[in-house]
């Protein structure tokens, strides 16, 4: 009674379990189609969604990691109390750093910034209407907040600004879409499992004369699901390919042609080249996920003793 | 061998098939189960290839605890226990040939072996003849032979057959108990269980009668015994 060989899987199982997964694909006809087709669907929204998602997060964190807290001075201080208040400053807990810059500095930063528009600005020259600012590099992007309410309370502080608006509504528009992409997108998968799930079964129930015999035989139960297995996959694999196709061409398109008409100063794209092939790589191993999960759900039921 | 001790066996439907049944059966017997349908005789087959599992008892062939046995280790049972049933149960798109090539290819034997094995078993059968033909061009006889066939292709010590007589007619049916006894004269136990009283009396063999899920009359050359 020896029984060696029943667990190591061999080749040309291999080869048996592949053409057996592939027959099935094939025979199924509409009900693969349907299978396949919400497979697609759901990978095509995922697929726009991390999208747009991994770019807007990207986003978000530049964002994020070029908050500063400018702190206005007073122009009235002299600049015993400017370094007072510099010293201050510093000694506020989760400062990284302060920097100071004149108000012919920021007269100068702001014209460069313009650009040709800003060439109006050099007439202040003479009279320079800015202050004076420290800018303060925070710990971390959450601390800003703390910072600003801290500087506040000092002496000789007329104003302290970090864009705290626009940073908290490009969050709260983020978390918006994150939860309601991802509603979207699990339900999406689930029907896509359930689908697919049925397409196996119908299989299964096609196939119950051969896998029983099989199991009188003495077949092991991984062997009898292995074809499932595989049919579940290449559904998966074969809803992932216009998903692919298309977000790939898609981002192309966006990336190399829209940029240049549309002005996108202030937001950087994910580069195509890393990007498109880790969204494929995502995409795909979504699909295979939702395969296998389907053909799983199905076959488990069938295999009791 | 085979050997029970206190079997029982209740279905989760409230059914109680087998009552406190204990035998035992030497390696290389031919064996009759007879007795009145519902009285246990499928359960009790159904026990040794671990189709069921008994509620309380110990069944043991050769060194093998049925009852404790881990599902995992069921594969490797059935590859040692060949059945035939009264439907054949035979892949009708398949060939006679593809047939019991199959029972083979499942448990992963190499492929050359599988080709010199499955015409040996079909000249067994005497068969052979007819290896490119499906189930459906061949009469009962044929089909039950091809069942056969396929479930002796492993080389198993046992064969349960459950009424293999069951849909043929006398004729073939002795055709069939032939090649039953052939395969028995091999070395490999027998446990066939049967309705057929001409078989039965005729072949006199050991015969294990049950009735109400326990075994009634066990002799070594018994007779049917029931009026029908």
């Amino acid at each position: 009674m020896s029984v060696g060989g029943i667990t190591a899987m061999k080749i040309r199982t291999i080869g048996r379990h592949l053409r057996e997964g592939r027959k099935s694909v094939f025979r199924n006809g509409w009900m693969t189609v349907s299978a396949i087709g919400a497979t697609t669907t759901t990978l095509l929204l995922v697929g726009v969604f991390l999208a747009v998602m991994l770019n807007l997060n990207q986003f978000a964190n530049s964002i994020e990691n070029d908050i500063e807290v400018r702190v206005f001075i007073e122009r009235t201080a002299d600049e015993s109390q400017v370094e007072q208040l510099g010293e201050d400053i510093e000694a506020i807990n989760e400062v990284a750093s302060v920097e100071y810059s004149s108000k012919d500095e920021e007269l100068e930063g702001l014209v460069d910034s313009l650009g040709d528009e800003g060439k109006a600005f050099e007439l202040f020259d003479q009279t320079n209407p800015l202050n004076d600012v420290f800018v303060i590099d925070p710990s971390s992007p959450s601390a800003a907040d703390s910072i600003a309410s801290d500087v506040r309370e000092l002496k000789f502080v007329d104003e302290v600004d970090y864009g705290e608006e626009v940073v908290q509504r490009i969050f709260t528009f983020n978390e918006y879409a994150r939860t309601i992409g991802l509603v979207l997108i699990i339900g999406l998968v689930f029907t896509a499992i359930f689908l697919i799930s049925n397409t196996v079964r119908i299989t299964i129930v096609a196939r119950r004369k051969e896998i029983g015999i099989m199991k009188l035989v003495g077949a092991t139960n991984a062997f009898i699901r292995w074809p499932f297995f595989i049919e579940g996959m290449l559904l998966g694999l074969l809803g992932s390919i216009i998903p692919i196709a298309a977000v790939t061409g898609g981002y192309y398109y966006l990336y190399y042609h829209l940029r240049d008409s549309i002005n996108f100063d202030f937001v950087q794209l994910l580069p195509f080249n890393p990007f498109i092939w880790q969204l494929s790589g995502l995409i795909l191993a979504i699909g295979v996920f939702i395969g296998i999960w389907g053909s799983v759900m199905s076959v488990r039921k069938f295999l009791k003793v | 061998m085979i050997e029970m001790q206190g079997v029982y066996k209740t279905y989760p439907n409230g059914v109680t098939a087998l009552n406190g049944l204990d035998v035992r059966i030497q390696q290389g017997e031919f064996v009759y189960v007879v007795g009145p349908s519902g009285a246990g005789k499928s359960t009790f087959t159904k026990l040794i290839f671990r189709e069921e599992k008994p509620s309380k008892g110990s069944i043991h062939i050769n060194d093998l605890d049925l009852a404790a046995m881990k599902e995992r280790r069921i594969p490797k049972l059935r590859r040692n226990i060949g059945v035939v049933y009264q439907d054949f149960r035979l892949l009708p798109r398949l060939t006679v040939y593809e047939n019991v090539a199959f029972a083979l290819e499942v448990i992963e034997q190499r492929p050359a072996e599988i080709k010199t094995r499955v015409m040996d078993v079909l000249e067994q059968v005497r068969l052979k003849n007819k290896a490119r033909f499906i189930p459906d061009e061949l009469s009962g006889g044929e089909q039950q032979r091809v069942s056969i066939a396929r479930a002796i292709a492993n080389r198993p010590r046992i064969l349960i057959a459950d009424e293999p007589t069951g849909n043929l007619d006398p004729e073939t049916s002795w055709e069939i108990m032939h090649i039953l006894e052939e395969i028995n004269q091999t070395g490999t136990t027998i446990l066939m269980a049967t309705h057929n009283r001409e078989v039965v009396n005729r072949v006199r063999k050991r015969v294990i009668a049950i009735e109400d899920g326990v075994i009634v009359r066990d002799e070594r050359r018994g007779d049917y015994g029931y009026e029908d």
